[in-house]
C-alpha cells in the first residue's frame, strides 16, 4: 500500500461496519422489548444491593444467565426452569451476565436460596456454611459490636465462626446486597423468544409458553 | 559516506572476527547500503523519539510490577480464600479487575505507545513529529489509568468487564491521551519521506483511530439489558483484536525481518492478513455470549466471523513463520528475536485456540471456566507481553546508545517467564476443561466442579510466582541499564556487539580466543 487515504478509509469502514452490525442494529431492534409483567423494576434497596454487587466484583465468579438447553445442561442442573431471554434483562444497566462460573449461577438464586439469614451468614464467612467453598469472605460488609442495638440485624453464625465476644451485625450494604440476591427470581413464563415472537401473528399469549408448566 | 558510517560502527565486530561466527553474522547483520539509509540517520530518528519512548517504557514497567502484584494476590485468593479479606479494597472482586486493567491499559498500552512512537520515524524516514504532544498524551493517559484503578479499588466501577474504569473521570482522560499520541503518530506519517507504506505502518497507524472509536463506543452510557452485554463484548474483544494485537503484529513485522536480515516472506500475505483481520476480528465479540440470552443472529454472526479469522491468522502465521524458517539458530544471538518468534507462535496458537473455542461444541465445555483465563493469558502474555519484552530488548539499547549490561539476567528473565507461562497456560487449561466437563455433567454437584479446578488453581499460583521472579529480574535489569554510566562514544565491553550467543553459554571457548 502506498496511499494513506486507502488505509484510513478502509480501517474506518471495517470498524464502523462492525459497529453497525453488533451495536447500532441490535440497539434499534432490542429497544422495543417489553418487560414481562412479573418482572418488577428494582426497589431502591435492591438497586443499592446491585451497586454493592458491582462494586465488589461478584460478576467475576458468578454468571446470571440460564443457557439454551439444546447445547447445555443448565436447566437439568437446576439453574432455572427455562433459558433466559432478552426480556429478563430490560431493567439491567449495566448487564451482569458474567463470563465465569467459579461460583454458581445466580439468575434464580432468590428462588433456590430464599432465606435471608443464610445469605448474611454466607457473605460473612462462606466456609461457615459451605466447607469446600472458595468464595472470599466479606467481613467488611458487617460490623462487630459488643451488644446489638435496636434496629440491628444480628447474623447467626455457627459457634466455630462466631466472634468470642459480642455480635456480628449487618451494615446497610449487606442488607441491600441480600435484598438484591433474593430478588433474583426469573421463574415466570415469558413469550417464546426468538423466531416466533418476531412476527406479530405468531406471538402467543403467555400461557402458550411450553416451559414452566407441568 | 554512508558506507563509512556503517563500517565504522561495526569496526569492533571485525576486530573480534572468528570463523565460527561467520554464519551467524551473515544471518543477523544486514548491510545498511541495501536500504540506502545510514546508521547516523537511524540514530537521528531514534533520538527524535527518545524522550516519549523512554517515558512510555518506564511507566509501563512500573505498571507491570503493580499489575503483577495484583495478579499474584488475586491468584492466591483462590487457594486461600480468607487471605486479605478484612478491607474492601483488597477483596478479590476489586483486585482482579484492577489486575486486568493495569496490565492492559497500564503495562501493555504504555509500552505500545512507546513502540508506536519509535517505529513511525524509523518507517517514515523522518523525525518524530509533535513529540511534546505525544509526551502530554502519555501523561494524560496515565492520569486516567491511575484515577481508574484508584476508583475501582475504592468501589466505583462501570461494572462491565474490560470497561470497569469510571466513564466520567478516567475514560475521558484515556481517550484524550490516546488521541494525542495518535496525532503525533499520524503527523509523522503525513510527513513521511518514503513512498511505500511498510506493513507495520498499516497496523500501528490504524490502531489509534480503531482504539478511540471502540473505547468511546464501549463507554457511552446508552445501553441497557442485553444490548449492554453486546457492547461490552464488542469492545472487549476488539480491545484485543484492534489494539493489543495490531500494534504488536506491527512490531513483530518490523523487528523480525530486521534482526534476521531477510525480507518478510510475502507482501500479498501481509495484505490479506491486515484487511482480513480488520474485517473479521471486529465482528467476533458475541462469541463470549454463546448460549446466552442474545438474538441468535448476533451470536451466529460472531461465530461465522470467528471461523473466518482462520484466513488472516493463517496468512500472518505463514508470513511470519516462513520469515524465520531456516534461521531459528539466530535466536541464540538475540533475546529480542527469541521473544518475538515465541510471540508470533503464541499469536498463531491463541488465535486458532480462540477460533476453536468459538465453536458451540467446544464452547459448551469451556465457557464459564478457567480455560478462558488460560486462553487470555496465552494471548495477552505469551503473545502481547513477550512481543513487548522483545521490543524493549531491541529498542532500549538503540535509544540509550548502550548495551544491556548482563547476558545472565536476560537468560534468567526469559527462562523464568517462558517456564512460568507454559506452566500457567497448561495447568489452567487442564483445570478449566475438567471444571467445564463437571459443570456440564448433570449428575455432578457444583462442588465437584470447584474441587476439580482446585489443584490446577494452586499450580497456577506457583506459575504466577515464577513469572513474578522473572519480572523482578527484568525490572532490575532495565533499571541497571537506565542508571549505568558509560563514557560518551565508548562501546561497552558487552557480548552483544561481538555476535556471540546470548541465550546459551559459549561452550566453544572461541570468543575468549582459546582454540576449540
Amino acid at each position: 500500500m502506498t496511499r494513506l487515504t486507502v488505509l484510513i478509509l478502509g480501517a474506518l469502514a471495517t470498524v464502523i461496519f462492525a459497529l453497525i452490525v453488533l451495536v447500532i442494529l441490535p440497539q434499534s431492534m432490542l429497544g422495543k422489548l417489553q418487560a414481562p409483567p412479573e418482572l418488577k423494576p428494582y426497589t431502591l434497596e435492591e438497586a443499592r444491593g446491585r451497586e454493592v454487587y458491582i462494586a465488589n466484583g461478584c460478576i467475576y465468579c458468578h454468571s446470571q444467565q440460564v443457557r439454551d438447553p439444546n447445547i447445555t445442561t443448565d436447566i437439568a442442573k437446576g439453574l432455572g426452569n427455562r433459558a433466559s431471554v432478552p426480556e429478563d434483562y430490560v431493567h439491567d444497566k449495566p448487564h451482569l451476565l458474567g463470563t465465569m462460573r467459579t461460583g454458581p449461577d445466580l439468575f434464580n438464586v432468590g428462588s433456590r436460596l430464599p432465606a435471608k439469614e443464610w445469605h448474611l451468614a454466607h457473605l460473612y464467612q462462606p466456609r461457615a456454611l459451605v466447607s469446600w467453598s472458595i468464595m472470599p469472605a466479606f467481613p467488611f460488609l458487617f460490623q462487630h459490636k459488643a451488644v446489638a442495638e435496636s434496629g440491628d440485624t444480628v447474623v447467626n453464625l455457627p459457634p466455630a465462626y462466631a466472634p468470642a465476644h459480642g455480635v456480628i451485625v449487618t451494615t446497610p450494604d449487606a442488607d441491600a446486597l441480600v435484598a438484591y440476591l433474593l430478588a433474583l427470581k426469573h421463574d415466570y413464563a415469558v413469550p417464546v423468544a426468538g423466531d416466533k415472537a418476531e412476527t406479530e401473528k405468531d406471538a402467543l399469549p403467555i400461557s402458550g409458553s411450553q416451559e414452566g408448566k407441568p | 559516506m554512508k558506507n563509512e558510517a556503517g563500517q565504522a560502527a561495526r569496526q569492533p565486530v571485525a576486530a573480534e572476527a572468528n570463523p565460527i561466527y561467520e554464519d551467524a553474522r551473515r544471518d543477523t547483520v544486514q548491510e545498511h547500503d541495501h536500504n540506502r539509509i545510514t546508521l547516523a540517520q537511524t540514530q537521528a530518528w531514534d533520538a527524535s523519539s527518545r524522550t516519549p519512548v523512554l517515558f512510555g517504557f518506564v511507566i509501563a514497567l512500573l505498571w507491570l510490577m503493580v499489575g503483577t502484584w495484583l495478579g499474584d494476590i488475586s491468584s492466591f485468593k483462590f487457594d486461600w480464600p480468607d487471605l486479605l479479606v478484612s478491607e474492601a479494597y483488597l477483596t478479590f472482586g476489586r483486585l482482579r479487575p484492577a489486575h486486568l486493567n493495569v496490565m492492559v491499559y497500564g503495562w501493555a498500552s504504555n509500552a505500545m505507545f512507546a513502540v508506536a512512537l519509535w517505529i513511525m520515524p524509523r518507517l517514515c524516514h523522518t523525525r518524530l513529529h509533535w513529540q511534546r504532544v505525544a509526551l502530554a498524551g502519555i501523561a494524560i493517559w496515565n492520569m486516567g489509568v491511575f484515577m481508574g484503578v484508584l476508583l475501582l479499588l475504592l468501589g466505583t466501577s462501570d461494572g462491565l468487564e474490560w470497561l470497569e474504569f469510571d466513564r466520567y473521570s478516567a475514560d475521558p482522560m484515556m481517550v484524550a491521551g490516546a488521541l494525542l499520541v495518535g496525532m503525533s503518530v499520524w503527523k509523522t506519517l503525513l510527513a513521511r519521506k518514503v513512498h511505500h507504506l511498510y506493513v507495520s505502518v498499516w497496523y500501528v497507524a490504524a490502531s489509534f483511530p480503531w482504539f478511540v472509536i471502540i473505547f468511546t463506543a464501549g463507554n457511552l452510557p446508552l445501553y441497557q439489558g442485553v444490548e449492554s452485554a453486546a457492547v461490552n463484548w464488542f469492545y472487549a474483544h476488539n480491545a484485543l483484536g484492534l489494539w493489543l494485537t495490531t500494534i504488536n503484529l506491527g512490531l513483530i513485522y518490523y523487528l523480525m525481518p530486521k534482526i534476521l536480515g531477510r525480507p518478510v516472506y510475502s507482501y500479498w500475505l501481509s495484505l490479506i492478513g491486515f484487511w482480513g483481520l480488520a474485517l473479521f476480528y471486529a465482528l467476533n465479540g458475541m462469541h463470549h455470549l454463546i448460549g446466552g440470552p442474545m438474538p441468535s443472529w448476533m451470536i451466529a454472526t460472531s461465530i461465522t466471523a470467528s471461523i473466518l479469522m482462520v484466513i488472516p491468522v493463517v496468512a500472518v502465521g505463514i508470513n511470519q513463520h516462513m520469515t524465520v524458517v531456516g534461521r531459528f539458530g539466530a535466536m541464540r544471538y538475540s533475546p529480542a528475536l527469541t521473544l518475538l518468534v515465541l510471540a508470533a507462535m503464541a499469536y498463531t496458537a491463541v488465535s486458532l485456540q480462540g477460533i476453536m473455542t468459538a465453536l458451540v461444541n467446544i464452547n459448551r465445555v469451556t465457557h464459564f471456566t478457567h480455560w478462558t483465563i488460560a486462553h487470555s493469558h496465552l494471548g495477552l502474555y505469551m503473545f502481547v507481553t513477550f512481543s513487548l519484552f522483545g521490543g524493549i530488548y531491541y529498542i532500549l539499547p538503540k535509544i540509550l546508545q548502550r548495551e544491556w549490561p548482563s547476558a545472565a539476567l536476560i537468560r534468567a528473565h526469559i527462562l523464568l517467564i517462558v517456564a512460568g507461562m507454559v506452566l500457567y497456560v497448561v495447568a489452567l487449561g487442564i483445570g478449566g476443561v475438567l471444571q467445564g466437563l463437571s459443570l456440564l455433567d448433570a449428575s455432578q454437584s457444583f462442588q465437584a466442579s470447584v474441587e476439580a479446578a482446585k489443584p490446577w488453581l494452586l499450580t497456577r499460583s506457583v506459575a504466577a510466582v515464577i513469572i513474578t521472579l522473572g519480572h523482578i529480574v527484568f525490572f532490575m535489569h532495565v533499571m541497571w541499564l537506565l542508571l549505568m554510566k558509560t563514557e560518551p562514544g565508548a562501546r561497552p565491553a558487552s557480548p552483544f556487539h561481538a555476535i556471540i550467543p546470548v541465550l546459551v553459554e559459549d561452550r566453544t571457548g572461541a570468543h575468549e580466543g582459546k582454540p576449540s
